[in-house]
């Protein structure tokens, strides 16, 4: 499609949502799950398209927004205490732990790596056997594969060295806490998770909560397409599960990337910022990959580290506050001196109002 | 960080490698989550995996659509 024909199918897409929205005497908020999304929608400008009554929040699918601040400490503890390199993927780097960052936690002489695919973590492992290397396993279904992958090779080349410290996360759980909550009407259900996980895998939405979810790709138009459907079928109160994005995920996922998480890891409880415990919502090592366990063989104590009360990112990531509401935004918490992951993720929704505005 | 981009699978190096082809560069891909991907397919690729390929059908049929809606609204202004 040309420029052209691009803008014009938003326009008449913008105007369907209008048509729609205006059947609604009251609000409409739907939460875009993703953050990836979050990025998308600000980058593009897309709120400008929106009419009055529809609004987007922003929800718990952004990995380093939601991983606790005592998973920082958890791995800088691990480096100093093992003289480990942590291996990991650059969105952590400049999140704040209770002692600094693993930026600062690099720049006083700590070993820090960042790496493009967990893969490359198993290089660094084989190039300094002496040396344990721990990449920190934080992500959504997407990313977990990856690491279930990775770590499927590591036994296969019997790399010892090589460790994992688990802070994964799965969309389902959070996404049933949420669905409940009256104020919100559909989802804007993530692209690349729903990859692996399938768009029939959300049915209870419609089952348990009676809300529509669309599955949405991460073009601005695939963002507009998604929308005019939700707003479509709250207007015809039919709540059901679409794929619009079904150049890219099948109705089942991947079945065999699912097999090799299921070969690797086991559900257990996770802690989320912003949600608290929710049980089954996270992966441990299962007992045939328990070596690789950095809980395990790498033992350290780590104390509790409470979040700074000033900062909104726990009800940001649940769609009952926007950035623009807290004292801090903007002001103590930038980009460059973050104070809240919120801030610091390229994909945190106070990144993306810091950098393109509240529209 | 579930940023995934359409890459093209321009080689199979070994049992479940290959390389694709990212704006030139030619990039190793792990298609231990796609076995029956051929080259040529468009893979979505995360974390340096292949984790879907790209159904081409589905892609022409947004296309088409996304085509009729433009359509519509350029009848409109010439109203």
């Amino acid at each position: 499609m040309n420029p052209g024909e691009e803008s014009r199918t938003a326009s008449a897409l913008a105007r369907d949502i209008r048509e729609a929205a205006a059947k609604v005497s009251g609000p409409l908020r739907y939460m875009e799950v993703c953050g990836t999304h979050t990025m998308a929608i600000h980058a593009a400008g897309l709120k400008s398209f929106f009419p009055d009554n529809l609004k987007l929040v922003s929800g718990p699918g952004c990995p380093v927004c939601v991983t606790e601040k005592r998973f920082i400490d958890h791995a800088i503890l691990i480096g100093q205490k093992y003289d480990a390199t942590l291996v990991t993927f650059g969105d952590l780097i400049k999140v704040p732990g209770s002692f600094g960052s693993l930026a600062t936690f690099r720049s006083e002489g700590g070993a820090v790596r960042v790496v493009y695919s967990p893969l490359d973590s198993l290089e660094i492992a084989s190039q300094q056997p002496a040396r344990p290397t721990v990449f920190l396993g934080v992500g959504f279904e997407t990313t977990i594969p990856t690491v279930a992958a990775t770590l499927k090779t590591a036994k296969a080349r019997g790399i010892e060295n090589f460790f994992v410290l688990p802070a994964f996360k799965t969309i389902h759980p959070p996404l049933k806490v949420l669905a409940a909550k009256e104020d919100l009407h559909g989802f804007l259900l993530p692209g690349h998770v729903s990859a692996i996980i399938g768009s029939d895998s959300y049915d209870y939405l419609v089952s348990e909560f009676h809300k529509p979810g669309v599955v949405a790709g991460f073009e601005p138009l695939d963002i507009l397409l998604a929308l005019r459907d939700l707003v479509r079928m709250t207007v015809e109160d039919s709540a059901r599960i679409l794929n619009d994005y079904k150049r890219v995920v099948r109705n089942d996922g991947n079945p065999v990337a699912r097999m090799i998480v299921e070969e690797v890891f086991e559900p257990s409880d996770a802690s989320w910022r912003g949600l608290g415990v929710i049980p089954g919502s996270g992966l441990a090592l299962r007992e045939s990959y328990a070596r690789f366990d950095a809980t395990l063989h790498l033992p350290v104590e780590v104390p509790d580290a409470p979040d700074d009360p000033r900062c909104l990112c726990a009800a940001i990531l649940t769609g009952s506050k926007t950035p623009d509401r807290c004292g801090l935004f903007g002001r103590e918490c930038t980009p460059e001196e973050p104070v809240g992951p919120c801030m610091v993720s390229s994909e945190g929704t106070c990144a993306a109002y810091y950098k393109y505005g509240a529209a | 960080m579930c940023l995934a981009v359409p890459m093209q699978l321009v080689e199979i190096t070994g049992e479940g490698t290959g390389k694709v082809n990212a704006g030139g560069v030619k990039t190793d891909v792990s298609l231990m989550m796609i076995p029956h991907v051929k080259i040529g397919d468009y893979l979505i690729v995360h974390a340096g995996f292949g984790i879907e390929v790209l159904d081409s059908e589905e892609a022409h049929i947004r296309l088409d659509l996304f085509r009729e809606l433009a359509q519509a609204t350029a009848g409109e202004e010439e109203l």
